[in-house]
């Protein structure tokens, strides 16, 4: 194994591996796990690393952290189809691609400022997929539908 | 099916469920100046909430919940309730929900019927909220079509004037596009439909878009008026420009199909102009007076069922 290889595949003792996110989206992906706020937590980035199924790809790793299914929701948002490996002990124990539920609650907000949902603190923020490519959701609320340059910016 | 049912969006419902209303509505229609003779909602109590102020429908859900025997509470402005002190929309709901077996809901907020919904165990009629949905409206404008102009299906139906921001062309010309006809949208270039909800209705009916009404006036047996707002140009030239194109004369209607009708949903300005209302194509008082027997309709249906 060469030096420079060795440095992308270094193993981590226990945590989590973002994989195959779409080249460029690595710092939203930390961004939204609110990555940045936590310095107790080492994180590594690789963007622009080659893959083959992708051309160019993002990788994150995180240690000592194992994402939840609403972190995992909200990769999905901006990076679907990226694999997440759960790591232990140096073992993968877990992995899977995140893939994009049909209704999401909690953890996007309605770009509709005059949606109910922004104004009732009691409201869980609720959507419906309408179509992954190009992304859109429809608020369970208002009904307006939001479009991928709107979705990114209202992630909770 | 319809007992206690909420009506949030017209988008709830299928085509048949708005005939079995427009249907309902339709016997209702004697009732709607003189009384139902049954009273059959008379151990109802219908509440009227409107967080903001809309005379006419508060006043046609009123007078229908009252024609049908039902009694009536509410508020018509925010001044001396709860509300007025803060409290916030689902409290209110669900406080007035062991008051009242029905609710009727105005609001300027999108979405707050449908929020209402969750926190009532009674039925929540949606009486317009914000820009969003207002589903009797959107009925009361086909039960107009299919009372003064035959079946809907097959026709040709034209929306005239601000198709951008007016939620009345949304939500109708969606509910249209379940039946079999085809639309018409005339407006000027910066109050065209949103290219969504074109999207969305060309899936279903064939969609034609012009700014010219002399082009199409010819194919059309059902004209939807709207008004076109001066606050939507930011040049007041723009707007004399815009707005003159589509006045509704007797002579554009003259060369309109012998069955054309007009509708609109009121207020107007002078898109319509007055030497017009006495014309037998005039139909927007009569779509004003059938909020009544449509708004009984739903009432009757949600409270009595089938």
């Amino acid at each position: 194994m060469t030096e420079e290889k060795m440095l992308k595949v270094e193993k981590i003792r226990r945590g989590t591996v973002i994989d195959h996110i779409p080249v460029g989206r690595a710092f939203q992906v930390l961004k939204i796990l609110k990555i940045s706020s936590d310095p107790g937590i080492t994180v590594s980035i690789a963007i622009h690393v080659k893959s083959k199924k992708m051309g160019l790809k993002d990788v994150i790793k995180i240690e000592e952290r194992i994402l939840d299914s609403s972190e995992l929701n909200k990769i999905a948002l901006i990076a679907e189809g990226a694999t997440i490996t759960i790591v232990e002990d140096y073992e993968a124990i877990k992995k899977f691609t995140v893939k994009l539920p049909d209704i999401i609650t909690g953890i996007l907000k309605c770009s509709n400022g005059r949606c109910i949902s922004n104004m009732e603190g009691s409201v869980k923020p609720s959507f419906t997929l309408i179509s992954k490519n190009p992304l859109s959701f429809k608020c369970h609320y208002c009904e307006r539908e939001m479009e991928t340059d709107e979705i990114s910016d209202s992630i909770l | 099916m319809w007992l206690n049912r909420d009506i949030v969006s017209i988008s709830d419902l299928n085509v048949e469920e708005i005939m079995e209303v427009i249907d309902r509505a339709n016997k209702m229609l004697p009732y709607s100046s003189s009384g139902h003779p049954e009273k059959p909602l008379s151990d109802k109590i219908v509440a009227t909430l409107f967080y903001e102020p809309s005379t006419r429908t508060r006043l046609s859900f009123e007078a229908a919940a009252m024609r049908l025997g039902a009694r009536v509470l509410g508020f018509g402005a925010l001044e001396g309730t709860s509300v007025s002190k803060g409290e916030t929309l689902s409290d209110t709901i669900r406080i007035v929900n062991g008051y009242s077996d029905a609710i009727v809901l105005r609001h300027p907020s999108e979405g707050a019927a449908r929020l209402a919904s969750e926190f009532a165990d009674v039925p929540v009629i949606n009486a317009g909220d914000g820009a969003g949905q207002h589903p009797t409206q959107t009925i009361l404008d086909i039960f107009t079509i299919w009372k003064e102009s035959g079946p809907v299906s097959g026709k040709g139906i034209g929306f005239v004037g601000d198709l951008k921001y007016g939620r009345t062309v949304h939500s109708l010309s969606k509910a249209l596009s379940l039946f079999d006809i085809s639309l018409y949208f005339i407006s000027p270039e910066e109050l065209k439909i949103p290219k969504h909800i074109k999207k969305d209705i060309e899936k279903r009916v064939p969609v034609k878009e012009t700014k010219n009404l002399d082009e199409v006036i010819e194919d059309i047996d059902v004209l939807y008026v709207t008004r076109i707002q001066k606050e939507r140009f930011p040049d007041l030239e723009e707007y004399k420009k815009v707005a003159g194109i589509y006045v509704i004369r007797p002579s554009l209607l003259s060369r309109g199909r012998k069955n054309l009708i007009v509708m609109h949903p009121l207020p107007r300005v002078d898109e319509i102009p007055s030497e017009v209302d006495n014309l037998p194509q005039a139909k927007y008082f009569k779509q004003a007076s059938y909020g009544v027997p449509v708004r009984m309709a739903i009432l009757d249906l949600i409270l009595r069922g089938d």
